[in-house]
């Protein structure tokens, strides 16, 4: 009897830190570990899969990914220093650096050397009409090549030609087209940034398709 | 039953002091291909310290990063040649390069990604379109 307890106990404490680590990997479905009669089943818990972010901009060495034992690592910069009045947003860096671009506040160069070199910006919005209900996407060539030289992107990730290119939102999230930048190193695609792309209204009269199996459904 | 209520409050206690999951500055790129096996900590690459001071066209287009964690198969005989990081990591226009652990820095045994991606956070593989239906 005792050896079970024991047992139970020693299960527990190899699993709970798995399902840690699981959760984190983005893995499917952990095994539950079953509790005691009369409490919830710790299969049974409230948030099974959410990920919070528990804070923010992290110094290097508490990062978990810069190791606190080097030396260095407490010499690099922490970002929250170098952000501070930056204007904000609530994604990926939670820094929007177009607005910090134009607003002046800081000063990234376009050549290696010279800092007076000025890039090539074209301001050409292209608009991607959505069969989905939510509104159309428009890509604007403006803050793009604010940062961006257009080999970067023509031809060998988009052909520079209105509607020539097939995209979609799983090859986004995939890491194709948009999402060579979008989801990586560029703002990334969360709920609170699908109307940074999906930015046009649709119009007023617009209703979304309907699905043909169920309006031939004979038992409706 | 006390016994085992006690050892599984221990062990819920050392899932909250053992090192928690990685939580770096996002687009931070954790560059491993050789590091962890010539006895290296791994390489940590900061985009945002550096979008700061240069724009994505000078490393993506003049120097020729390619747009892949891993993808541009850095040594050190090409930073000392100049190229990649060594484009700037010359004492000219940055710290030169016998400053080895500002850039090895990781925690030994980190792969190889970019940390904090969309694809990362999602709770399960991406989702795939339907076949060629149109
Ligand atoms: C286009 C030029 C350029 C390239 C290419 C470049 N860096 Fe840098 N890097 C800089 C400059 C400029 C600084 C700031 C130096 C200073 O403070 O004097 C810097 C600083 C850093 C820092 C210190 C950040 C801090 O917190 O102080 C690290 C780490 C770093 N670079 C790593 C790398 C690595 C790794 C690579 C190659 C994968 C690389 N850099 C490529 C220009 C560059
Ligand atoms: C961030 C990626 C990106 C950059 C950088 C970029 N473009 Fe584009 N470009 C696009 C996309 C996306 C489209 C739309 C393609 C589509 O609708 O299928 C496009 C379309 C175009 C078109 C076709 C417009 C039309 O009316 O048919 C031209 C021309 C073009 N780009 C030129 C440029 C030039 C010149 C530059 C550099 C100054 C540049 N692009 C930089 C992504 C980019
Ligand atoms: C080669 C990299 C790259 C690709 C590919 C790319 N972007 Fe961007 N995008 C950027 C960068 C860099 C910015 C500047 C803001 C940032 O980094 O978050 C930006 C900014 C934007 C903005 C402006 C946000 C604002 O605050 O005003 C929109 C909208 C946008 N991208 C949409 C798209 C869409 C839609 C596509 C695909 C058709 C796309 N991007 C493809 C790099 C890219
Ligand atoms: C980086 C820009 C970008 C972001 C961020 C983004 N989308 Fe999209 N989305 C697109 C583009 C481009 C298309 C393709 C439009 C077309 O058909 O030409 C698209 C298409 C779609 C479609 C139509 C179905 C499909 O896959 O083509 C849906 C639905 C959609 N997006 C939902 C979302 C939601 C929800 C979010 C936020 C979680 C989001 N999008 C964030 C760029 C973006
Ligand atoms: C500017 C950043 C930077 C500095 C400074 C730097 N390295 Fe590296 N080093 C890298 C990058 C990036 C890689 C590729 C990492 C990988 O793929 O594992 C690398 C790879 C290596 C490798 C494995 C590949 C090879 O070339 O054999 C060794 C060993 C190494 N570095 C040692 C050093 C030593 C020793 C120093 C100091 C004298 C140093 N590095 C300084 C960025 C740097
Ligand atoms: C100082 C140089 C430098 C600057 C500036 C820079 N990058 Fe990078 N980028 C890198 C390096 C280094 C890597 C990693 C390459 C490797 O591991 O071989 C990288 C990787 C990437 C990747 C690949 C991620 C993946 O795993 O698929 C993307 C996307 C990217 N950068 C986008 C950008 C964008 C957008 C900007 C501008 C906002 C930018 N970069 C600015 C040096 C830079």
């Amino acid at each position: 009897m005792k050896m079970n307890q024991f047992f139970l106990g020693v299960v527990a404490f190899i699993a709970l830190p798995m399902v840690v680590v699981q959760a984190e990997a983005a893995q499917p479905p952990m095994k539950e570990v079953k509790s005691a009669k009369g409490q919830v089943s710790s299969a049974n818990v409230f948030n099974r899969l959410l990920k919070k972010e528990k804070e923010r901009n992290m110094a290097p060495p508490e990062d978990g990914v810069h190791d606190p034992d080097n030396d260095n690592t407490h010499v690099l910069q922490p970002p929250r220093i170098a952000y501070d009045g930056l204007p904000t947003s609530d994604f990926g860096n939670y820094v929007d650096w177009v607005k910090a671009l134009n607003d002046g506040l800081i000063q990234p160069r376009y050549d290696r050397f010279d800092p007076t070199v000025e890039p090539l910006v074209m301001d050409l919005d292209i608009v991607r009409e959505v069969k989905a209900s939510v509104p159309d996407v428009v890509f604007p060539h403006k803050p793009h090549t604010q940062w961006l030289h257009c080999s970067n992107c023509h031809p060998k990730i988009f052909i520079p030609q209105r509607k020539a290119n097939v995209i979609n939102m799983s090859a986004i999230l995939l890491g194709q087209k948009c999402g060579v930048c979008h989801g990586k190193v560029s703002f990334p695609i969360t709920t609170k940034s699908c109307k940074k792309c999906h930015s046009k209204a649709k119009p007023k009269d617009w209703k979304p398709p309907q699905s043909e199996a169920s309006l031939k459904n004979p038992w409706r | 039953m006390f016994k085992s209520a006690l050892i599984g409050l221990l062990s819920m206690l050392a899932v909250l002091v053992l090192p928690q999951a990685a939580q770096a500055e996002y687009a931070d790129v954790v560059i491993n291909n050789y590091s962890d096996a010539a006895g290296m900590r791994p390489a940590v690459f900061p985009h945002w310290y550096h979008r700061i001071r240069f724009r994505c066209k000078v490393c993506h287009a003049d120097l020729g990063f390619k747009f892949k964690a891993g993808g541009n198969k850095i040594t050190m005989a090409k930073i000392i040649d100049g190229q990649f990081c060594g484009a700037c990591h010359n004492g000219e226009i940055s710290w030169s390069v016998e400053n080895c652990g500002m850039c090895h820095s990781g925690v030994p045994g980190t792969p190889t990604q970019i940390h904090g991606s969309t694809v990362q956070r999602l709770v399960a593989p991406t989702y795939k379109k339907l076949g060629n239906k149109k």
